[in-house]
């Protein structure tokens, strides 16, 4: 039992940040009369903000190494952009071969950025605004300053457009595509049988297990919201596909750093640099590879952004190393390191895209906007802050500064 | 009777209901040195945060009478202000400042409308500097200063506050024999030539012993007596029967016969050179050897080369041109990493727990299983389950006290954090252990604990390396001993023949023969 509560203290931060974002998502569903939450802007909401949440999880696995960020994710996005739209368009090539090498382009930069990061040894913080500027001045150079367009449909759908009905007419409770709730009943399905097996198995090896009611909520609360979520994009045009891009990474880079030794390492490093090289962890490495994982996400984010605007354009992906970085810090990631999960980076980035969304739709201006989000990326991660110096003010005397008791070891005379 | 300068009555500092102090007393007289001794978590920092403001006028409750005037202290500043002046155990200079910039930090010499009078600064601050027996040049850097030296600034720094209340929270921590002499007898000094008071804290009961008037002693927040050295005879047993409330007939247990034949690590012709100056011998043609169930000490004080060694060894953790054989089980070993060293049965168990051993941010479970996830991750996938029944395995073996292995280590007091430390490398299921200073800023009580679990792993059959500073506890723990200094091995001494006088002798004997060659 204590066990548990440690964890629920240890995770507080991120029910908390949950709360905040039902709040957010509440507060503008009633100020904008119920247009937040209707099927079509639910499904405007994952187009729009699909790629902050890739480049947001990539920025999450630099921000664990020990607080570096990637400033150069947003000029990455432009050039494999750029470098899509000349193979495609200028050059005709087949499209699945050059989206296949604008990966390898990311993974190239990756290399160069990680190479001068994690074996020169130069800030990253350095080294990425290097790359910022070198990458959007190639960009530049490559688009020789014009935006390619448009691209043809075979390079579109791969995450553009919805999955399709394939029981059409079907119209289950009344839905324009049935496959969609399906497939939310399934994926609830799945997640339930998993969770209970999970649970039967650690009983049966007589492992800590929680209480049967609280495995119930948890399945009736998430299932319910999982195909509450695909109910609303069957009452549209059913799921995006890109939809399943974003869901694929999350997963992956959910276990990755949960369940892998090397997502483990991970938060080592970011915990403690010295005290991991001098436990076995290959700390140069890891950094390397963190670097390059982040430019081959943003080679990801910036296929997924161009095929959206169907165009390749020289000034694309502005700004969009800030929108990652926010969703990491506002999702908890610590600015040291070490600490932030990919759950918490998904709901940074989801208040970050209510908050657009939601002033858009109200027709509140850009400007106002954007002192907003700023104030919201203050305000989040003060609250940490804050929160965390009390809270050692109030457990440390239990844990650490209280005497020891004598202790039975000791002899004892007279 | 010599006039009162200090007196805190009553006092109790609560924090979130639990008590820190619980009605403390403590009186110190104009003209001495007073030692505030107790274990780990006893409230001996608490108390003194209080005394100097830290902890502001009304966060808890008594009284503070400083030269027999009531005071209510808001901040620190509040009590400089009297001539109370606190120097943490942590040294709070800047090191890319200058000495003369540090020792008026926040008490700048200025001309008018803070523009600083850099001449009267250096001019003041070599004054001060000559009082503590410095030479430097107040314009050096504080980074190019060694931590003796830089100990020595702090006072400085305080003299230049017109101090007449000095508290020194644990000045010798970091520093070796020498220099903690050295700042020993300047506080001797400053008391006999400028009449001024200080208190101070310290687990190292020897120093107390040697230049404290009086001792008060805290257990568990509470007064439990104080000492006078003029009519108690005080003794460093008879401290720590205060300290713990009990007789420690024994600080070491017994160290039983456990040594086998076989050679567990034999290490050949090893040196190895500073690790950015590449010129600089740090380890010069040591070479050693360790049997199975045996537990070898090696006596070296710091800059003795002895961390550097063990460093070399692991994995090559440290240093450049390493040169030398290891041998393990009889087989030369090539390790050229920390993972290969891990894998190969080595482990080094660092000195500095917090910035070299511990991921402070992390649960205690994430510790103890980082130096082998395999063991706990079969099929590369990490069962989570298996690693808290692991970890709290080890939680109750080494007996660490938290309320579950989910407890962030930082949380933990200073000898649980050891604990876990030992306990992270013992789960990697090592060979050989090679422990530097296991028992750093650990409380008595858990001193005795390690102890006990080193005996054990002896038994076991592990091989086990002690580097210490300490020299009972060198004495007290192992089977032979090696004594270093300057990078070599200069003695070997089997447990009957050693003495402290002798160990002693011989390093002494050495930097004669240095000075003289």
């Amino acid at each position: 039992m204590s066990s548990l509560w440690t964890t629920l203290r240890n995770n507080l931060r991120q029910y908390m940040i949950l709360l905040a974002l039902l709040a957010i998502i509440i507060a503008f569903q009633l100020m904008t009369n119920g247009t937040l939450l209707k099927p079509m802007n639910v499904s405007n909401l994952i187009f729009q903000n699909a790629y902050v949440v890739i480049l947001a999880v990539g920025m999450l696995m630099c921000i664990l190494t020990g607080g570096n960020i990637d400033l150069s994710v947003g000029s990455v996005v432009a050039l494999i952009g750029a470098c899509a739209g000349t193979f495609i368009i200028s050059w005709g090539w087949n499209s699945h071969l050059s989206i296949l090498l604008c990966l390898l382009i990311g993974l190239a930069i990756g290399a160069w950025q990680g190479f001068w990061i994690a074996y020169a040894r130069i800030p990253a913080f350095i080294v990425t605004l290097s790359g910022m500027l070198v990458f959007r001045g190639l960009t530049l150079i490559v688009l020789g300053g014009l935006t390619l367009a448009p691209f043809p449909s075979d390079f579109l759908a791969y995450s553009t457009g919805y999955i399709p009905d394939l029981f059409p007419g079907m119209s289950l409770f009344g839905l324009r595509n049935s496959t969609s709730l399906l497939i939310g009943v399934l994926l609830a399905i799945i997640y339930c049988i998993s969770q209970m097996r999970g649970w039967i198995w650690r009983k049966k090896k007589a492992y800590e297990v929680e209480s049967p009611w609280v495995l119930l909520l948890k399945m009736v609360i998430v299932s319910a919201a999982v195909i509450w979520l695909f109910y609303t994009l069957g009452a549209y045009r059913g799921v995006p596909k890109v939809l399943i891009i974003v869901g694929i990474i999350l997963i992956a880079y959910s276990y990755f750093t949960t369940h892998t030794v090397m997502g483990r390492h991970l938060y080592a490093l970011g915990g403690n640099e010295k005290a991991a090289r001098l436990s076995g962890v290959k700390t140069t490495q890891l950094l390397f590879l963190a670097y390059v994982n982040m430019a081959f996400l943003a080679s990801i984010a910036g296929i997924v952004f161009t095929a959206r605007l169907n165009s390749a354009s020289p000034q694309a992906g502005q700004s969009f190393e800030l929108d990652a970085i926010a969703a990491c810090f506002i999702g908890g990631a610590s600015a040291y390191g070490g600490i932030g999960t990919v759950g918490g980076t998904l709901i940074g980035a989801m208040i970050m895209g209510v908050l657009n969304n939601g002033m858009s739709i109200m027709g509140i201006s850009s400007n106002v906007q954007q002192v907003v989000k700023g104030l919201v990326l203050l305000g989040a991660v003060a609250f940490d802050v804050l929160g965390k110096q009390r809270m050692q003010l109030r457990f440390l005397p239990f844990f650490g500064r209280r005497a020891p008791k004598p202790q039975e070891s000791v002899k004892l005379e007279g | 009777m010599a006039k009162k300068l200090l007196e805190m009555h009553s006092i109790t500092k609560e924090f979130a209901g639990v008590k820190a102090l619980d009605n403390v007393n403590i009186t110190v007289n104009e003209g001495e040195i007073h030692a505030v001794v107790g274990e780990n978590g006893a409230g001996k920092s608490t108390l003194m945060n209080v005394l100097s403001g830290v902890h502001p006028y009304g966060s808890y409750s008594g009284d503070i009478y400083f030269d027999g005037q009531l005071c209510r202290f808001h901040s620190i500043k509040d009590s400089e202000r009297l001539g109370i002046v606190i120097i943490h155990q942590e040294l709070a200079l800047v090191p890319y400042l200058s000495i003369g910039e540090n020792m008026f930090l926040g008490n700048e010499r200025r001309r008018r409308r803070g523009v600083v009078d850099w001449n009267e600064t250096y001019q003041k601050a070599e004054e001060y500097l000559k009082v503590v027996g410095l030479e430097e040049n107040p314009r050096t850097l504080v980074k190019d200063i060694s931590v003796g030296k830089q100990q020595l600034v702090e006072i400085a720094k305080a003299l230049a506050k017109d101090v007449r209340l000095l508290i020194l929270d644990e000045p010798t921590s970091s520093l070796n024999e020498g220099d903690s002499l050295k700042v020993l007898n300047l506080l001797l000094t400053l008391k006999r030539e400028r009449g001024i008071t200080s208190i101070l804290i310290s687990h190292k009961l020897n120093e107390v012993a040697y230049c404290a008037d009086r001792i008060t002693i805290l257990r568990d927040g509470s007064t439990v007596e104080t000492l006078d050295k003029h009519k108690d005879g005080v003794t460093e047993e008879r401290i720590i029967r205060g300290m713990v409330g009990r007789e420690m007939t024994e600080r070491y247990p017994h160290r039983p016969h456990t040594i086998r034949s076989e050679v567990a690590l034999e290490v050949q012709d090893w040196t190895v050179y500073h690790e950015l100056y590449t010129e600089r011998k740090v380890v010069d043609n040591v070479s050693f050897k360790l049997h199975k169930g045996e537990v070898a000490g090696i006596y070296g004080l710091m800059g003795s080369g002895r961390t550097e060694l063990a460093l070399s060894i692991f994995g090559r953790a440290y240093g450049s041109r390493i040169s030398g054989t290891l041998i393990k089980d009889g087989q030369v070993l090539e390790l050229n990493s920390v993972p290969e060293a891990i894998n190969a049965g080595l482990t080094y168990v660092t000195e500095d727990r917090k910035d070299n051993g511990l991921i402070l941010g992390n649960s205690i479970m994430h510790n103890i299983t980082l130096p082998r996830m395999d063991f706990v991750a079969p099929k590369g996938r990490i069962d989570r389950d298996l690693e808290r029944q692991t970890a709290n395995h080890y939680r109750e073996a080494l007996d660490i006290k938290a309320p579950s292995v989910e407890q962030l280590v930082n949380n933990l007091s200073g000898g649980n954090q050891q604990k876990v430390l030992l306990a992270k490398w013992i789960y990697s299921k090592p060979d050989i252990l090679i422990l530097d200073e296991p028992t750093r800023g650990v409380d008595v009580g858990a001193k005795y604990e390690i102890y006990q679990i080193i005996n054990d792993l002896a038994k076991q059959g592990k091989a086990i390396l002690l580097i210490s500073s300490e020299l009972p506890e060198i004495l007290g723990m192992c089977d032979r001993i090696y004594v270093m200094d300057s990078g070599r091995i200069i003695a070997e001494f089997p447990q009957s023949e050693a003495t402290q006088e002798g160990i002693m002798n011989c390093i002494m004997q050495q930097s004669k023969g240095e000075i003289g060659a």
